[in-house]
């Protein structure tokens, strides 16, 4: 095991708690609708931790497969006469090709060129959205109709409170597996020295290629439960602003902790709620916190204070 | 036909004229040192072997089959590893998972399977893990396993770099000065693995600057001197070469080449 984690049953266990523990205690739809969210942007947080945390790759118009994953959603019944659900499918499948097609030629090379590639592609896939106002309804966002399944309608806040929670377990558990397997391993090494990994055998491009596939994977999911629980998409789900915070759930949280993740979608999801009561400060605010995060807790949340718990155990 | 056979090989670097036509051979069991002074080219032919660098002329076959030109990894899966004069470790790693990775090829890799960590993927990571540890134990690291690579000190971690290219069960092995920054116990404990390696049937190609250790190991010598043969053969010609001595050897380089 990795100096600094958490074992993968403890980590599974932690999450599953906390998705015991939270309707207990904030009962409201309200709050249950906060904590939907959180479980939404924490998936796609999941998978952008492999991709950073793990690979050491970056990109930067992650939110742009998130638009691809909650549009499709939307459109799939509008435009193609498909139920919400197989709509969603496709768009993870888009999301999966896109990424497949674009990081193909990009991750051949060294150096920072996906960052570079991807901040282009989410601005493409966020201005294709705004401008094609017949077919997405543009800047103003679309509807989309409710989920049936079996015939019965899946609405209520609870429902999708518990469904978008197993989703983020589930997320988890397949991060946490790939971690701990010969891929993970592969992608772990490649992120310290891809010479010596690839004298060892790693097939450093073909590696970068399949972690930056399922971090689409992950964040088109995300895009399409967030369509599907909320109704309503706008152009936001794929902006630049969506994106840099996903790096920063990323970043805050730990990276390459796959708990880390989760708490940095949970700080950021649930933090511009709770500072709303700052009204036009409300930004400067939750930039401070980034800032104080990023000073006292340099590794990230999660691995700082286990950290700081190791270390005072054993003084 | 040879197991390695690197023909005519050159490479450039803007004006400097790293390698200019140099070859060798080495076959099973056998223990090739490459020596000359620095800059002579010695790193430079291990990365165009390797195939970190792309050779401007020449060839390298493997099998008698032509590799020139293929990636690393490629390489790595016809029996090719090698170590790095400048280590190159991973240092978010502990030691154990540094070699784990050196068991990439022999795993299966079914992402499927990894993402659902199904038995199999437990089992084989079970494996590797033992595997691994085998082999630390073999370079004199079992003790240290489990430490992050970051705190070891540097001659472990020249071992810990050994350790990983045994991991892929090469067929060629190629050391880039191993006993680099070693004292002399340490140095002998490394004598001592080579040995061993090549008498398990591995080819070895060995860069040092150690001349007790490569006269004492070696089947043939290959000096280099900017960028070409200089001289090739027993360890005994080539310390008593005058044109290897005035080279590289010199007066005090001799006396330890025959202290040997
Ligand atoms: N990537 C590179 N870019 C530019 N020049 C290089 C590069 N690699 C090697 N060289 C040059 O090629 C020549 C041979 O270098 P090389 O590292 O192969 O020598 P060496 O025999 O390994 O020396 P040492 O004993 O110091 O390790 C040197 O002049 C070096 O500066
Ligand atoms: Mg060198």
């Amino acid at each position: 095991m990795r100096p600094g984690t958490f074992s993968k049953l403890a980590i599974l266990g932690t999450l599953l708690l906390v998705l015991a523990v939270v309707p207990l205690v904030l009962p409201s739809p309200f709050h249950l609708r906060v904590a939907t969210l959180v479980w939404i942007n924490a998936t796609a947080a999941l998978g952008l931790a492999l991709l950073i945390g793990l690979a050491g790759q970056v990109s930067l118009g992650h939110a742009g497969f998130m638009g691809i994953g909650a549009y499709a959603t939307a459109l799939g019944p509008k435009h193609l006469g498909l139920d919400p659900l197989s709509s969603m499918a496709l768009g993870i499948f888009a999301a999966a090709l896109l990424a497949l097609l674009v990081g193909r030629p990009i991750l051949r090379l060294k150096g920072h060129y996906l960052a570079v590639a991807t901040l282009g592609l989410g601005i493409l896939v966020h201005l294709v959205i705004v401008s094609e106002v017949p077919v997405t309804g543009g800047p103003d966002g679309i509807q989309l109709p409710h989920v049936e399944l079996l015939g019965r309608r899946v609405t209520g806040p609870e429902l999708w409170y518990w469904i978008t929670g197993t989703g983020v377990v589930l997320a988890a558990w397949l991060a946490l597996n790939l971690e701990d397997s010969s891929t993970g391993r592969a992608l772990r090494a490649l992120h310290d020295s891809e010479i010596a990994a690839s004298v060892v055998g790693v097939d450093v491009a073909r590696h970068k290629l399949v972690v930056f596939v399922i971090a689409a994977v992950y964040a088109a999911l995300a895009g399409g439960l967030f369509a599907l629980f909320n109704r309503f998409v706008t152009p936001d789900v794929a902006g630049f602003l969506r994106s840099i915070e996903l790096v920063t759930m990323v970043v805050i949280g730990g990276m390459g902790s796959i708990l880390g993740a989760v708490v940095g979608a949970a700080l950021l999801t649930v933090l511009p709620q709770a500072l709303t009561v700052f009204h036009e400060y409300e930004h400067a605010v939750l930039g401070l916190l980034i800032v104080l995060f990023m000073v006292f807790l340099r590794q990230g949340i999660v691995p700082g204070l286990a950290g700081r718990v190791v270390r005072r155990r054993s003084a | 036909m040879s197991l390695l056979e690197a023909r005519g090989l050159s490479i450039a670097f803007g004006g400097v004229r790293a390698l200019e036509q140099v070859g060798f051979t080495v076959d099973r069991g056998e223990v090739l040192a490459i020596i000359g002074p620095n800059g002579a080219g010695k790193t430079t032919l291990f990365n165009v072997v390797t195939g970190l660098y792309r050779a401007h002329g020449g060839e390298v076959r493997l099998d008698g089959r032509d590799v020139t030109g293929l990636p690393p990894h490629a390489l790595a899966a016809r029996g090719l590893a090698r170590t790095f004069q400048n280590l190159e470790i991973f240092f978010r790693m502990s030691a154990l998972e540094n070699v784990m990775v050196g068991r990439h090829l022999k795993e299966r890799r079914r992402l499927g399977a990894e993402l659902l960590g199904l038995p199999s993927v437990l089992r084989e990571n079970r494996e590797s893990r033992a595997r691994s540890r085998d082999l630390l134990a073999f370079v004199g690291l079992e003790e240290r396993a489990d430490e992050p690579a970051t705190g070891l000190p540097y001659g472990a971690l020249k071992r810990l770099e050994i350790a990983r290219a045994l991991a892929c069960e090469p067929r060629i092995l190629m050391l880039d000065e191993p006993a680099a920054g070693c004292n002399p116990v340490e140095t002998e404990e490394i004598d001592r693995l080579i040995a061993a390696i090549a008498r398990q049937g591995v080819a070895v190609v060995l860069v040092e600057h150690d001349m007790r250790l490569v006269m004492r190991i070696s089947d043939r010598v290959l000096v280099l001197d900017q960028g070409r043969r200089l001289a090739e053969g027993t360890p005994s010609q080539v310390r008593s070469d005058p044109r290897v001595i005035d080279a590289y050897l010199g007066r005090h380089g001799v006396a330890a080449a025959h202290a040997a």
